[in-house]
């Protein structure tokens, strides 16, 4: 169980500890600087962070075994081959640069020192050594569909979902906001295309149900039935009983299917929650009223959770990586863009609000 | 040798005072000064080598043109700013 959680924010990161049953900031680093996402290995405890300066690019920090904070590798995109062009979707060169570090995810309990890396412009990056150095994932970066893939909630197309099989470090998804799901079986030698059955109502017909058209949003899956995959979709949820080959469509979820984040329990394949906003150019919360809703029958019925949260004024939008659930699968938090911050220890039924006035909330992860 | 100044803002991530370093293009004296300062040629140029888009050099007071090769020639008494780009925020 933990009792601490990184919150990544547009202004900086915050730490923020459990005591004496409420939770409270108790620091923040990289102050005034643009964290984006934050990840803990559970093989090192080791945290990592990663900033987008700006004007300076985007940068990878690690905490350090004396304490405090190393600037470490930043995932370097390879050389263009000279005369080589390549287009984004709007027919401007393609940059071959890091523009945003959108996943991190540790490797399996058998590779000590393997990191992936998901960013924009859609390079899968794999560290080896703790994130000292990074590789390119070549054989998805060349693949011909890769091409094919198109900004999602940004002008370049990124990897924000990496998840490695926890009983084969070899067999690992990826999803891509627009690209879809993809699989490889042989830790990064080839990739197929996953995710049969979504459908996508912002292109012609005719790719309506292409699977590389798919803008998930994000993916999870069970920790202890990897059969299990949910997806919460630009166009509503889908979830997969069969490792993300096929998805099915879940309907009529009150107050709304559309949203960001999804939390599968690790254990309980039926259990999981999302955060509801009213699709899709509006993004915020139906009513003005902020909820959770949670499934524990695997989208058979959902239930909406708005206990403790602001159930009126509330215009907060939660990101892809701002829902964060304990590996106990009883503690949740969430951050939002206008910078609330709430954590739930029964599974999201009462929710305790920790703080309202942070920066804009990227990411929130228990460390 | 040429003399490189670097925005005053980047210092708070990474330390790179003023220098001077050889070179006949704006890129040869920048990849002198990274030899030097490995870490700072990640804040200043992108993963290609070009400079960063909400960067700005310039030389002698004129801004750079080649923002790919950074071939802009220089030399014995240029003075090289580093600076950001208000475009970047």
């Amino acid at each position: 169980m933990s009792d601490t959680l990184l919150v990544s924010t547009r202004k900086g990161l915050f730490r923020v500890g459990r005591h004496g049953g409420s939770w409270r900031i108790e620091g923040v680093d990289f102050l005034g600087d643009n964290v984006t996402l934050t990840m803990t290995d559970p093989r090192s405890g080791r945290h990592y962070v990663a900033l987008d300066h700006g004007h300076f690019g985007v940068k990878m920090h690690r905490s350090a075994e004396a304490g405090g904070w190393e600037e470490i590798a930043a995932p370097q995109y390879p050389e263009k081959p000279e005369g080589y062009e390549e287009h984004d979707m709007w027919g401007r060169p393609l940059a071959w640069t890091t523009a945003r570090i959108w996943a991190l995810t540790p490797g399996g309990a058998d590779e000590p020192g393997v990191i992936w890396c998901g960013t924009l412009p859609g390079g899968l990056f794999r560290s080896a050594d703790h994130g000292r150095s990074w590789e390119i994932v070549r054989s998805l970066w060349d693949h011909p569909k890769r091409k094919m893939w198109m900004g999602g909630g940004a002008d370049l197309p990124g990897i924000h979902s990496i998840i490695v099989d926890p009983k084969n470090s070899k067999r690992v998804w990826i999803a891509v906001s627009t690209g879809g799901i993809w699989h490889t079986g042989d830790a990064g030698t080839t990739w197929e295309q996953r995710g049969e059955g979504m459908r996508a109502d912002h292109v012609p017909p005719e790719l309506t149900h292409d699977p590389i058209a798919q803008d998930v949003h994000c993916l999870v899956a069970c920790r202890a039935d990897m059969r299990r995959m949910w997806v919460q979709h630009h166009n509503g949820i889908f979830v997969s009983s069969d490792e993300g080959r096929t998805f099915t469509e879940i309907t009529d979820v009150a107050p709304s299917t559309f949203g960001f984040p999804v939390a599968v329990h690790p254990r309980d394949p039926d259990q999981a929650w999302f955060v509801p906003g009213i699709k899709d150019e509006l993004r915020i919360p139906k009513d003005a009223k902020l909820v959770v809703t949670r499934t524990r029958d695997g989208g058979k019925t959902f239930e909406v959770l708005g206990k403790g949260l602001p159930q009126e004024h509330a215009y907060d939008l939660v990101y892809r990586h701002a829902l964060a659930l304990d590996e106990t699968g009883d503690r949740l938090a969430f951050g939002s863009t206008t910078g609330g911050l709430w954590v739930s220890e029964d599974q999201g039924e009462t929710w305790q609000s920790v703080v309202h006035t942070l920066p804009p909330i990227y990411a929130v992860r228990f460390a | 040798m040429a003399k490189v100044v670097f925005t005053p803002n980047i210092q708070r991530h990474v330390a790179c005072p003023a220098t001077e370093a050889d070179g006949e293009s704006v890129g040869e004296v920048l990849a002198a000064v990274f030899r030097g300062n490995a870490r700072v040629r990640g804040y200043v140029l992108d993963d290609q080598g070009g400079l960063r888009k909400h960067m700005t050099i310039f030389v002698d007071g004129r801004l750079v043109r080649d923002r790919t090769r950074l071939s802009d020639p220089v030399d014995a008494t240029s003075t090289i700013y580093v600076f950001q780009a208000l475009s970047g925020g």
